[in-house]
């Protein structure tokens, strides 16, 4: 039988010299096509003796094989070639701005707001709110603030009529809390925090007519003002994310809580007061009818602003509420 | 409360140096506002007598001084000052002294040499403004250091109290606390009973003993009122804040810092008749001390002559019979008036005196004639006269009752390890009597502590004491809950993240506001206004936010923002329903609302997007966001908002709030050179969503037929939707409308609307002969309901 090895060399040359499928295509059928030397030499076959037959087809599909594989090697190197030109002319200047999209952002005041809650929400403590034009009966009396006390001399109090006033403070929460929940029928553990706006008669580069506070309460049989000290330190650590930061406590009057404290905290080497707090006063726990023999427990108010500054370096109060675009951005997450 | 270090040093002497004391007060509980020395600090300046003054040979205002200082040889001294001559005795900068600006070196003065300065009180940092050098009198002594001359190495404390703390508004009370703290003991000044050296004597009547529990009064004959107020009190009286007036004034003032004890002293000659304590008559008036005229009403606490009333009790004299240069006898009064007849009145006159400041918050009914001794003696001491006997007019004074101390209680209450025997020491400290017994301490606290009324008082009292910084840090042990958490309730952090997310800019703007604001912008014709605002643009509490987001935007523009999305979430302030609001309630009514504000371009400026302008739809589809696609918009007017591009947003039937355009006018006045866009919605509705529930999700697949149908250009889309949903058409699953077309190839006064419309079984493969059924039906509804022409 006539040896077919040349068939091989020589369709890999043919096959080398196509650019293209349809030269390629072409080509093959030289070879593989209906009188393609291949196709004839496999249709002599049946010439052959039955013992010469099987050995003849093998030699043949040997040399069939490798031309194959030369065609579909070919083949696909033609396509990749043709592929990798239509990617070159595709490239983008990936240095283009990104499309953009407009960017939000949160107050200061309320990712520090979001971030109390978070922490105190972490030790079980829920979140109490009340209203902002709130009775002098909350405000000042409920409190063991009654009228004429030297104590209202301390609140630069708005008035909206003689039995309303803009809540000095979030501390009313506490009495509406407290009441709530015993005409609910529940009794203490009570673990809340109540954050909002608050407005006192004072404005200059330190003091805005309107600011935030949290008031804190926790009640139960026996909190100490050592669990307070405790929890407002370990508040302010996780808070400022520092582990050396200490609360030092300094006496203080406040109707609506006794002992008194006012909180300073440990900062750069001095003291910054952060707000003031103490034991929830019996008279305060008489008026929502909570006994005080039973029972005690703590209250804190913090200035939001002030934490919000400390935390983000902020140098004016005045920022927070002059709603400039370019400084509020600057907390976009 | 103001006081100087060296005062309180005669009452008690502790070991601490000026900052320790500060210190210690702070943490006690007397903060320490202010602390500094009595003058700046300067050396080597003494008492010098001028000797001689001849004129500069060379300079026409400058003077050739010997200065006497002492030493040897008076030093020769150039001096410009218009008061320096000869025989005045004034400070004097040697070679080498250090002042506050200067050094003080040998010098040459128009060639003449000079061996140190002349001083004014403002060189030596004792004044702002001096005109000449600081005088001192004929009795200084030469050569004497200044420092000690005028006892500047002081140091003066200001003390911010609270109001619970009266007793400290004295040396003696700041003396006793000081005790209390240090345990250092306490020397009171020596207070003789003055010998009675006249009969005369003033006739007091107190007819409300209620108000005034006790009345001492007398009289000293023969004063000489025009004495000049000795160097050493006037420099006490000014460290403690106050300015010399006149003798007699000055030493009320004196005691009154010293003891506590508010005095006042009338013109003998000018009291007509009996003094009578009382209440004010109907129509009195009285002419105060400083000029001012007061209308007096029943409740006002006055001592009155015959004449009528001559003093506001216990706030402020009235002028005719104040003591005066010329005044010979004079009536002194130590009264005790009682914290509730005070309360408020000064106040209420536009008044607040040292005196009412006192009474207002307690003044030691213990201690009332020791005061008038204290003043008695010294009016003898510096302006002579004779004393008559005391008047005195005592009914029940209060009573400190009893408060019993459980040990266990301090332990609990203030989670500290103290000692039952320390406490009683510290209650010793306190000058607190008490009897012991196993478990607790009965406590008799003294008469000027007023705020000792129950136990919390005393634990205060301990804890104080103790020391606050003292107190461990303890966590609390408490069982532990989880909170309930309703999966169907959003909180305000989705709210506020959800409008962040979008591209909006959170803000924060006050919650009262110009009242224009509410009265035009939100057509409010009754807004809730405050009495005393803080401005008048601030004098209206807002029942709305987009005044507020209006100024945020004014305000950025001002500054070269060109585009801005911002919102708010807060209070809104309404009247509450007058039928429903009982006695004591909250008149008042407050919604929590989220607003927002968009304006200019709808996206940031950059390369790959075509620009335009924020408008209706952009704010619509947040709405729909924040309503979950549930809210109603209907066409209603707001006074904001463009009358042809507003809506009521509606949830669940309840109107929850506006969205469009800002209306043109608006954007006139504001000076805006674009539209805005506008939202606000009350958020209680928004937060309470359903729990998701499962449906099964069919496998068979939806068919999708899109339709253009041409309708009048007055028919809404939304009315379309509305109706195919509302007809229930059988195996329509879905219609959506996605393309709206005016122009070529329809009709002026028409549109043609697009819709996909998705058909489906959800139970088996859908045939096309349903598919069309369930389309014809809907076109021939169209057609019914809004004329629609299937568009080829």
């Amino acid at each position: 039988m006539e040896n077919l090895d040349h068939l091989i060399t020589e369709s890999q040359a043919d096959f080398a010299a196509c650019d293209n499928t349809t030269a390629l295509d072409d080509a093959k059928a030289k070879y593989l096509g209906k009188t393609g030397a291949l196709t004839s030499a496999l249709k002599g076959l049946g010439k052959l003796s039955a013992e010469e037959r099987p050995k003849a087809g093998a030699v043949i599909n040997v040399v069939k094989q490798s031309v194959e594989a030369a065609l579909n090697s070919r083949r696909e190197a033609i396509l990749d070639a043709a592929q990798a030109k239509q990617l070159a002319g595709e490239s983008l200047d990936i240095t283009l701005p990104a499309r953009a999209q407009s960017t939000g952002g949160l107050h200061p005041v309320t990712l520090t707001l979001q971030r109390i809650e978070q922490l105190f929400h972490s030790i079980g403590f829920d979140v109490a709110t009340g209203p902002e034009i709130e009775t002098d009966f909350y405000n000042f009396t409920a409190l063991n603030i009654p009228e004429n006390h030297p104590a209202r001399a301390m609140h630069d109090t708005f008035y909206v009529d003689d039995d309303h006033v803009l809540r000095t403070h979030t501390s009313p929460v506490q009495v509406h809390y407290m009441e709530d929940v015993l005409k609910d029928n529940k009794t203490p553990p009570l673990k809340i925090i109540a954050p909002g706006r608050v407005y006192r008669v004072d404005s200059d580069a330190t003091h805005s007519p309107m600011f935030h506070q949290v008031e804190g309460l926790w009640v139960d049989e026996d909190i100490s003002f050592a669990n307070l000290k405790g929890v407002v330190q370990d508040f302010l650590q996780k808070f400022f994310e520092r582990d050396d930061l200490t609360v030092r406590f300094r006496p203080s009057f406040f109707p609506f809580t006794e002992p008194s404290a006012e909180m300073d905290m440990s900062w750069n080497g001095g003291w910054l007061e952060i707000g003031g707090c103490g034991m929830v006063h019996p008279e305060v726990f008489k008026h929502v009818n909570i006994d005080s023999e039973k029972y005690q427990g703590f209250a804190f108010g913090l200035g939001v602003e002030r934490l919000a500054m400390l935390r983000y370096g902020v140098n004016d109060l005045r920022h927070f509420f002059n709603n400039d675009l370019r400084f509020l951005s600057q907390f976009s997450k | 409360m103001q006081f100087s270090e060296h005062w309180l040093h005669q009452f008690v002497n502790p070991k601490l140096d000026a900052d320790e004391l500060g210190h210690a007060l702070t943490m006690a509980g007397l903060e320490v506002e202010d602390q500094k020395l009595a003058a700046l600090l300067f050396n080597n300046v003494v008492v010098g007598e001028i000797i001689s003054a001849e004129k500069h040979p060379d300079a026409d205002r400058l003077q050739l001084c010997k200065v006497d200082v002492g030493q040897d040889k008076p030093l020769q001294i150039v001096c410009g000052a218009p008061n320096a001559r000869v025989g005045l005795k004034a400070p004097c900068a040697m070679v080498g002294a250090k002042l506050a600006d200067f050094k003080i070196k040998r010098a040459k003065v128009r060639g003449i040499e000079s061996l140190g300065m002349m001083c004014s009180a403002k060189e030596l940092g004792l004044a702002e403004e001096a005109d000449g050098l600081l005088e001192f009198p004929a009795s200084a002594t030469i050569g004497q250091d200044v420092r000690e001359y005028l006892d500047l190495d002081d140091t003066l404390y200001t003390i911010k109290l609270t109001p619970n703390r009266a007793d400290c508004l004295s040396i003696l009370g700041v003396a006793r606390d000081v005790v209390a703290i240090t345990g250092a003991p306490l020397t009171l000044p020596a207070i003789n009973e003055a010998s009675v050296t006249t009969d005369k004597t003033q006739i007091v009547k107190v007819n409300q003993s209620a108000a005034c529990p006790s009345y001492f009064g007398r009289v000293v004959e023969g004063v000489n009122a025009k004495v000049a107020t000795p160097d050493w009190m006037v420099r006490r009286l000014e460290r403690s804040g106050l300015r010399s007036i006149t003798v007699i004034v000055d030493i009320t003032n004196y005691v009154l810092l010293e003891l506590g004890q508010p005095m006042h002293a009338f013109d003998l000659a000018k009291i007509s008749g009996d003094i009578n304590v009382r209440f004010a008559q109907k129509d009195e008036q009285i002419k105060l001390l400083n000029d001012t005229e007061a209308k007096l009403v029943a409740d006002d606490l006055v001592i009155a002559d015959d004449s009528g009333p001559i003093a506001l009790a216990g706030i402020m004299g009235d002028k005719p019979t104040s003591v005066t240069d010329e005044s010979n006898s004079i009536f002194l009064e130590a009264a005790f008036f009682t914290r509730d007849v005070m309360a408020g009145k000064a106040r209420r006159h536009g008044l607040s005196t040292d005196s009412s400041y006192r009474f207002e918050r307690g003044v030691d009914y213990g201690n009332t004639k020791q005061a008038l001794e204290r003043a008695t003696g010294l009016v003898l001491d510096i302006c002579g006269g004779q004393a008559g006997a005391i008047t005195e007019a005592v009914a029940t004074l209060p009573e400190r009752k009893a408060v019993t101390l459980r040990y266990a209680r301090v332990l609990s209450v203030l989670g500290i390890d103290i000692s039952k025997v320390e406490t009683g020491t510290l209650l010793t400290q306190l000058g607190f009597s008490f009897t012991e017994s196993d478990d607790s301490f009965v406590v008799q606290a003294p008469t000027y502590r007023f705020d000792i009324e129950r136990e919390a008082d005393l634990i205060e009292e301990v804890a104080r004491l103790h020391g606050y910084d003292k107190i461990p840090a303890i966590a609390p042990v408490a069982n532990l809950n989880m909170l309930p958490l309703p999966a169907a309730t959003l909180s305000m952090s989705w709210l506020k993240d959800s409008m962040q997310s979008q591209g909006y800019q959170e803000v924060v703007t006050y919650s009262f506001v110009e009242g224009s604001w509410e009265r035009d912008l939100l057509a409010n014709a009754n807004p809730i206004t405050l009495k005393n605002p803080i401005a008048s643009n601030l004098s209206t509490m807002r029942s709305g936010l987009w005044g507020g987001l209006l100024d945020v935007l004014t305000y950025n523009l001002n500054r070269k923002q060109e585009r801005a999305m911002v919102f708010e979430v807060g209070s809104t302030f309404h009247h509450a329903d007058k039928a429903q609001v009982k006695s004591g309630d909250n008149a008042y009514r407050e919604e929590t609302h989220v607003a927002g504000l968009c304006y200019g371009a709808s996206l940031p400026e950059q390369w790959s997007e075509n620009e335009r302008d924020f408008d209706f739809y952009d704010v619509k589809a947040l709405v729909e966001m924040l309503t979950h696609g549930q809210a109603e918009y209907r066409q209603e007017t707001h006074s904001a908002l463009h009358p042809g591009q507003s809506a009521r947003v509606y949830l669940q039937g309840e109107a929850i709030g506006w969205i469009g355009k800002l209306h043109p006018k608006w954007q006139q006045k504001y000076d805006l050179p674009k539209s805005a866009t506008l939202f606000e919605l009350e958020v209680r509705l928004l937060l309470s969503t359903a729990l998701p529930v499962y449906e099964e999700v069919s496998k068979f697949i939806a068919v999708r037929r899109d339709i253009a149908v041409v309708v009048d250009d007055s028919v809404e889309a939304g009315a379309i939707i509305d109706a195919v949903v509302a007809a229930k058409i059988s195996l329509l699953q879905k219609i959506q409308l996605f393309d709206i077309y005016q122009g070529k190839g329809i009709e002026g006064g028409k549109k043609s609307l697009a819709f996909l419309i998705l058909i489906q079984d959800t139970h088996k493969t859908i045939v096309d002969s349903e598919a069309e059924a369930a389309l014809a039906e809907l076109l021939k509804l169209l057609e019914d309901k809004f004329c629609a022409q299937l568009r080829n």
